[in-house]
């Protein structure tokens, strides 16, 4: 692509007399885009999550063994080495195979949880802040009775009732992560519910059903977004806890987190077992760490469109 | 009026990093004062509060002030470690701001922020400085010294707060007062008040004044001269008394654009901006 | 002449202070009347109360012949709408401008969007490559224009003012004035301004009331407060206030 090209791309993104909506909406996009990128970090932690992406898009031509069938006889707790890279288990699977496919489950676990979590969160803290009063007070208190639980206590709570399976484990984390939400939209919904231009909507006639989901959690989802993305790591990591427990993924599963606590047995002789998906959790759930800052950098909407 | 010069401003600049480039706030100010009330007038982006911050040192850190000239009773403010701008700061030159629900520290009574100002730059004990801070609470006219003396500034009105916040100022008995808006956030008929008092202990004292604002009228009737600010630079310095000849149109468009009682014009004039104005 | 806006004995009591006590005033259609007091007089709430905003605790109010209760329903809306004062928080910070106009046409089911959006932005004298543009992308009195267009786009007939000029620079308030002079004149609006300031409102207003901490001080007509024929002492001191600073030192 030429230099003139780019160069008018660009005239055209940060234009500021925007012909459409379009238009005016990717200039939007491109300018939280730059601050974005201008942070090395944050762009290290979208390259992890995007390595991520890939290698759980593309497990079939990236594992050169199958990630649930091992060879007993020959190739049990094998080191690491030409033909198997982060070696084998104790069912002679290879590691590096099981850990690509594992890329998979988990991102099943971060995605789903974050997808049932997020709206719950959302819709019970906007209602909550705006409509105040009785529904506030009742709304709050289920999201506190919620709060005062450990997380991972409750959790195993739930997948203990529900049994094991790496899906009632993605149910449990998420009926444990939505409270937080809740309070974050609330609080936004109480900063802008007062505003001059929510004030303006009201006096169009518009629904408080309106007002609430085409104005205020528009209003509330940077917020929600930087914080779903640092919880990652946390979810990632409470998945793991639950399959080290034997509670969340069930074998013959490469979740990663199932891998540690078969890995524990052997950890002293055979330390790959374990350390390999350990530090796979550790890259991950830093990406999202890393990609969560940069996000609130990049979107906090108290610092401004300047 | 004038007898020696208090402040000496020449070519003074002040600049701004931002994402897209650099800001120009002040771009080449230059005037003098004396003993005298200076107005600096201007709308919002003209550039007189950084330039008031700049002579205070006030400017954020990021940005950077330069000057050929910035010196107060000889002293080149822009040479001077930041230890000795620090001692002229609320000792001898002082500034009041616009909010006294913003500028007052919320968590101090009142009393306990004049005593801090005063001890800060002169050895005196808490009792003498009590009595000092009583004394200018009287001076600015609050009835009941003692009373307000304890009370946080949320507790007070506008008018109050402001009046304190003048006490604050002028406790250490500076010899130059820059006062950034500092009636605009008042009711009409409390600004009346705040002023007459300023007007009176700047008289009585001897002081210099620098009043920065928006408003020209009020500026053109407080103060002795008037500099009008335009996009970073000074389009015109002139005598408050003699406004009704100023010659740049940017001042004349500013006189008129106005409603004003008792003279009613339908259209009002409106302010044709001309480019070369901030050239 | 039939009043536009009628209020009897309004009392607006907020928690346990009484923000309004017993005010009673009379607009009549297509006139232009100002309320001018300092902060804590109950201007702003009696905006408020007449578009429901606020709790009101005793008192009529009646708008174009009808009597309003406490709540307001979606045909008051298309009569009577209100710009507010502050240009810089009565925009969505998420929403273009065109967005900003097409909400209240899509909350009142109107179609043929496109040309009154348009129409809308014409004459507050915004062209078109405004309309795609955010509010921070906006001057203060650019965003006073689009919250002028917005107000005007469902076709009211009363317009309440909430000081919509005291957050602008001087030469930019003389502007959105001229405007809001403009509308009025082209739509025969009726215009209820909020002020402190008394040059603004006897510029715009015909007749105002003059109001101190909840209750009306005097009615008059912008003549007679020119001409210094007032009752009140209050009123007085106000326009003497109004005329500026004289120095005695």
């Amino acid at each position: 692509m030429s230099a003139e090209i780019i160069q008018s791309r660009r005239e055209w993104l940060l234009s500021d007399r925007p012909a459409s909506r379009l238009q005016a909406r990717l200039g939007r996009a491109y300018v939280a885009w730059r601050r974005f990128s201008a942070n090395r970090l944050a762009l290290v932690g979208m390259l992890i999550i995007i390595a991520l992406l890939v290698v759980a898009a593309f497990a079939d031509v990236l594992a050169p063994y199958s990630p649930t069938i091992g060879d007993l006889k020959n190739a049990r707790l094998l080191p690491p080495g030409a033909a198997h890279w982060f070696g084998t288990d104790d069912l002679g699977r290879d590691i590096y195979s099981r850990i690509v496919y594992g890329a998979r489950w988990t991102l099943y676990v971060v995605i789903l949880v974050a997808v049932i979590a997020a709206p719950i969160g959302l819709l019970v803290g906007t209602v909550a802040g705006y409509a105040s009063g009785w529904t506030d007070t009742i709304l709050m208190r289920i999201t506190d009775i919620f709060l005062a639980f450990p997380k991972l206590v409750l959790a195993l709570a739930f997948v203990a009732a529900l049994g094991p399976g790496i899906e009632n484990a993605v149910l449990a984390i998420a009926i444990t992560s939505w409270p937080p939400y809740a309070r974050i939209a609330r609080a936004e919904t109480l900063t802008v519910r007062n505003s001059d231009y929510i004030k303006a909507v009201q006096l169009m006639g518009a629904s408080p059903f309106r007002i609430v989901l085409r104005h205020i959690m528009p209003l509330c989802i940077s917020s929600l977004i930087i914080r779903v993305t640092l919880d990652m790591a946390g979810i990632i990591l409470t998945a793991a806890g639950l399959g080290f427990l034997g509670l969340g993924a069930q074998p013959p599963l490469p979740e990663w987190g199932a891998m540690i606590a078969s890995g524990r047995r052997f950890i002293l002789d055979q330390w790959w077992v374990a350390a390999a998906p350990g530090a796979a959790i550790l890259i991950v759930s830093l990406g999202f760490n890393l990609l969560g800052d940069g996000l609130r950098d990049a979107l906090d909407p108290r610092s401004g469109d300047q | 009026m004038s007898g020696d010069t208090l402040l000496d401003v020449d070519d003074l600049r002040v600049t701004f990093p931002t994402r897209t480039g650099l800001v120009q706030a002040v771009r080449g100010v230059s005037f003098s004062l004396g003993r005298e009330r200076l107005g600096i007038v201007g709308e919002s982006g003209s550039g007189k509060s950084q330039t008031g911050r700049a002579i205070m040192g006030l400017t954020p850190p990021q940005a950077e002030v330069s000057a050929k000239k910035l010196a107060f009773d000889g002293i080149d403010l822009l040479s001077i470690s930041p230890r000795e701008r620090r001692a002229l700061r609320g000792n001898r030159i002082a500034m009041i701001l616009q909010d006294p629900k913003y500028s007052l520290d919320p968590v101090m009574t009142i009393g306990r922020q004049i005593v801090e100002t005063l001890r800060t730059h002169e050895k005196v004990s808490k009792a003498e400085a009590r009595e000092r801070a009583l004394a200018m609470l009287q001076a600015v006219q609050i009835r009941d010294p003692a009373r307000v003396f304890d009370l946080y500034p949320h507790e007070v009105s506008g008018g109050m707060g402001q009046r304190a916040m003048i006490a604050m100022m002028l406790v250490t008995g500076p010899e130059l007062m820059i006062a950034d808006e500092p009636t605009s956030a008042l009711d009409v008929t409390v600004q009346l008040d705040v002023l007459k008092i300023l007007d009176k202990l700047v008289a009585e004292r001897g002081m210099g004044l620098i009043f920065i604002s928006h408003d020209l009228r009020l500026v053109s009737s407080f103060c002795d001269r008037v500099v009008v600010m335009y996009a970073g630079k000074v389009v015109e310095q002139i005598k408050a008394s003699e406004l009704r000849d100023a010659q740049h149109p940017y001042t004349r468009g500013l006189l008129n654009c106005m409603p004003r009682i008792g003279f009613e014009r339908h259209p009002l004039p409106v302010l044709d901006r001309k480019p070369e104005w901030a050239a | 002449m039939t009043a536009a806006i009628t209020l009897e004995g309004l009392e607006v009591v907020f928690d346990r202070f009484r923000a309004l006590k017993g005010v009673s005033l009379e607009v009549r259609e297509g006139e232009s009347y100002g309320l001018v007091g300092e902060s804590g007089s109950g201007k702003s709430t009696l905006l408020r109360a007449i578009t429901g905003l606020a709790p009101v605790a005793s008192g009529k109010i009646t708008v174009n012949g009808k009597t309003l209760g406490k709540t307001r329903d979606k045909a008051f809306y298309r009569e009577v709408q209100m710009v507010f004062q502050d240009p810089y928080g009565s925009l969505h910070p998420r929403q273009t401008v065109d967005r900003l106009l097409q909400e209240p046409l899509a909350i009142h089911g109107i179609a043929d969007g496109e040309k009154r959006i348009q129409r809308a932005l014409d004459e507050v004298g915004l062209g078109i490559g405004f309309r795609f543009r955010y509010a921070h992308q906006l001057s203060g009195g650019q965003r006073q224009r689009v919250a002028i267009a917005r107000a005007l786009i469902l076709e009211p007939s009363v317009l309440l003012l909430d000081e919509p000029t005291s957050a602008l620079d001087a030469s930019v308030q003389a502007e959105v004035l001229n405007l809001l002079e403009e509308v009025r004149r082209r739509r025969k609006l009726t215009f209820l301004m909020v002020s402190h300031d008394l040059a603004i409102v006897t510029h715009m207003c015909e007749r105002l009331m003059v109001m101190q901490n909840g209750e009306a001080v005097e009615t008059l007509t912008a003549s007679q407060l020119i001409g210094h024929r007032v009752s009140e002492d209050y009123t007085r001191n106000l326009l003497r206030a109004s005329e500026g600073f004289v120095r005695t030192a």
